[in-house]
């Protein structure tokens, strides 16, 4: 036997309540995590925006159109080196309630734009001489098992089409990966020559304008240089940075990270409550037992450490069954999420930084039941005063 | 020539403050108990006999007054140096045996051995030896609420023996065990005595105990009134 193995036989003592202790950590830690993933993933667009990207949109708001010249007129502003466009099509495959991120774009400018997207020569040949191609992100690929040469129906909730066909019909043409933002391997790209055909409307518009500038340094001058160049114009325009635009389209769905903090934090608070008030009580039934420890000459600080290892060895356990589950959840969403939710991982910032809140929680829920036992003193533990 | 000494209490006070009053339970109290002595301790309840033995243990503190072990001080020993000198010295028995009741027999008895330097073979060993001593070598993987109270008692000795210490305090080790089985337990503290030397208080109301023991010592209100010996 050794002290690891008393800590072990102590909380094992009584197995319900024990259990339910680690189901309740289990459960903070479940929240924990996959709201932490959900948070890391909700945001990870705006962290990998490049410096040197901005969008342009419409003034008024970003879903009201801009005219798809704008980009050629955008691309004569000094400090601009690319310009491409896109707009939002709307799209989904077979299930109305599973969009799709897809967007029509003019290829040729796009990959100038997003230089990282990678796919093989031919697939990009195909999907630049292809009217009816898609490239599709390698995200959204493997979750319909498309491949190239697939011929897939697509259908869009905002544009009909002019034949008063219903579906929208496309060949897979490229499939995609890009190493500086895997988000971006969940969306679908169509042609915007295509969608300008055989659109109902919205010809000749798009939802943005996106350009790369010479510099990082002059992204400023030229957001400014844009917007000018349409002031008092019937398509006032609103240029930022890539990152900026996302941390705006974000905040729109509210402020994700302070809703995941106050729901973890209240967790936690609950589970410190819960666990802290537990292990009290454990201890106040102990309190004959640790008496005894004392007067076979156990220390007052050998006690602290071993309510204190109780108290971490349950938090730890519930935290590890917490992450684990967490783990198998976001995988399990990630499969079934559009856009940023497809970019759901258990990061081990997310999982180390788990353990440290277990480390936190564990030595919060023991300190007071250690301190007391601590400063228990023998005759009055064992009745003898 | 006259034993060593194990105890000597030196005009030793001890009060307690209980709301507004001050109870004392001692004034002045001499007490010299020789090494492998058996004494036991009898007087009506509230006479100071747990207290006392509380104080012989360490598990207290004097109020004034002199507590030597070994003729060295230990009323002065700070926390700490009181829990390693009871590691070292004595071994305590209690009237509900205060077993661990998530360990077995076997690793009840091998507590007092976690504070001890030697390795895992020479603790089972040990264990092994005091529980056989007590004559529950059977019993060693059993918990405690499968053993009876007599048997629970003798592992609470093995428990307090398998240190070595010099020392055995007990408080009424026979109050919760029926005739028969409380004197098999007095047996093995009077083998212990004589066998092994140890030096033992026992602490009890049963004037039965004072069969076994070397000499009795009745308290009443901190104060000894009678002392008697068996020649």
């Amino acid at each position: 036997m050794n002290q690891a193995l008393l800590v072990a036989k102590n909380l094992s003592r009584r197995k319900l309540r024990t259990a339910l202790m680690l189901v309740a950590i289990l459960i903070a830690f479940f929240l924990y995590g996959g709201l932490a993933s959900f948070n890391r993933a909700f945001y990870a667009s705006e962290n990998s925006a490049a410096a040197d990207r901005l969008v342009t949109v419409n003034r008024i708001n970003f879903t009201m159109p801009l005219p798809v010249n704008y980009a050629a007129q955008i691309a004569q502003v000094a400090g601009v080196k690319a310009v491409t466009y896109q707009s939002w099509f709307g799209g989904y495959y077979q299930d109305p309630r599973a969009p799709l991120f897809m967007f029509a774009v003019e290829p040729a400018s796009y990959f100038e734009v997003y230089p990282a997207i990678r796919m093989p020569p031919e697939q990009r040949r195909a999907f630049l001489s292809n009217r009816t191609a898609l490239a599709v992100g390698k995200t959204t690929a493997d979750k319909y098992h498309w491949k190239v040469g697939d011929h897939v129906p697509i259908f869009s909730n905002i544009y009909s089409r002019k034949d008063d066909a219903k579906a929208w019909d496309f060949d897979i043409a490229a499939i995609f990966t890009d190493p500086d933002d895997s988000a971006r391997e969940s969306i679908v790209l169509m042609r915007h020559d295509y969608f300008d055909e055989m659109a109902t409307f919205g010809r000749d518009q798009i939802n943005m304008a996106i350009l790369l500038t010479d510099t990082a340094a002059h992204v400023d001058a030229v957001a400014k240089a844009v917007d000018a160049r349409f002031a008092n114009s019937e398509f006032e325009t609103q240029t930022d940075t890539a990152a900026a635009f996302n941390r705006a389209f974000t905040a729109q769905l509210g402020n994700i990270a302070l809703i995941v903090t106050l729901v973890v934090a209240t967790a936690f608070a609950a589970i410190l409550m819960i666990v802290g008030n537990t292990m009290m009580m454990a201890v106040r039934e102990r309190t004959r037992e640790i008496g005894v420890l004392k007067t076979l000459g156990f220390r007052n600080s050998t006690i602290l450490q071993q309510i204190l290892a109780e108290s971490l060895l349950l938090a730890l356990v519930g935290a590890l069954l917490g992450l684990g589950l967490a783990t198998g959840a976001v995988q399990a969403a990630s499969r079934n999420i559009a856009g940023f939710g497809s970019n759901m991982r258990m990061s081990a910032p997310v999982f180390l930084g788990g353990l440290g809140w277990a480390v936190l929680l564990g030595l919060a829920t023991g300190a007071i039941p250690a301190w007391t036992a601590m400063r228990l003193q023998i005759a009055r533990s064992l009745g003898r005063r | 020539m006259t034993d060593p000494l194990s105890f000597q209490l030196r005009h030793v006070t001890k009060r307690f403050v209980k709301g507004k009053e001050t109870i004392s339970i001692f004034d002045g109290l001499d007490l010299d108990i020789p090494a492998g002595d058996f004494v036991a301790i009898m007087g009506p309840s509230g006479s100071g006999k747990t207290t006392l033995l509380n104080l012989l243990g360490g598990i207290d503190h004097v109020t004034s007054g002199e507590i030597l072990f070994d003729a060295r001080r230990v009323d002065t020993l700070t926390e700490n140096q009181l829990s390693a000198w009871r590691a070292a010295n004595v071994g305590f028995i209690f009237q509900f045996y205060n077993l661990m009741p998530v360990l077995t027999a076997a690793q009840n008895v091998e507590l007092p051995l976690l504070l001890t330097n030697l390795g895992r073979k020479a603790r089972r060993a040990n264990v092994a030896t005091a529980l056989e001593l007590v004559g529950l070598s059977d019993r060693a993987g059993h918990y405690p609420r499968e053993m009876s109270g007599g048997q629970q008692q003798r592992v609470a000795i093995a428990r307090a023996i398998v240190s070595d210490p010099q020392v055995l305090l007990c408080d009424e080790p026979t109050g919760d065990l029926d005739r028969t089985t409380a004197d098999e337990v007095l047996g093995i503290l009077q083998l212990l005595n004589r066998e092994h030397k140890k030096t033992i208080v026992v602490v009890t109301h049963d004037p039965e105990v004072t069969r076994f023991t070397k000499r009795t010592l009745h308290l009443n209100k901190g104060v000894f009134v009678e002392r008697t010996s068996l020649s």
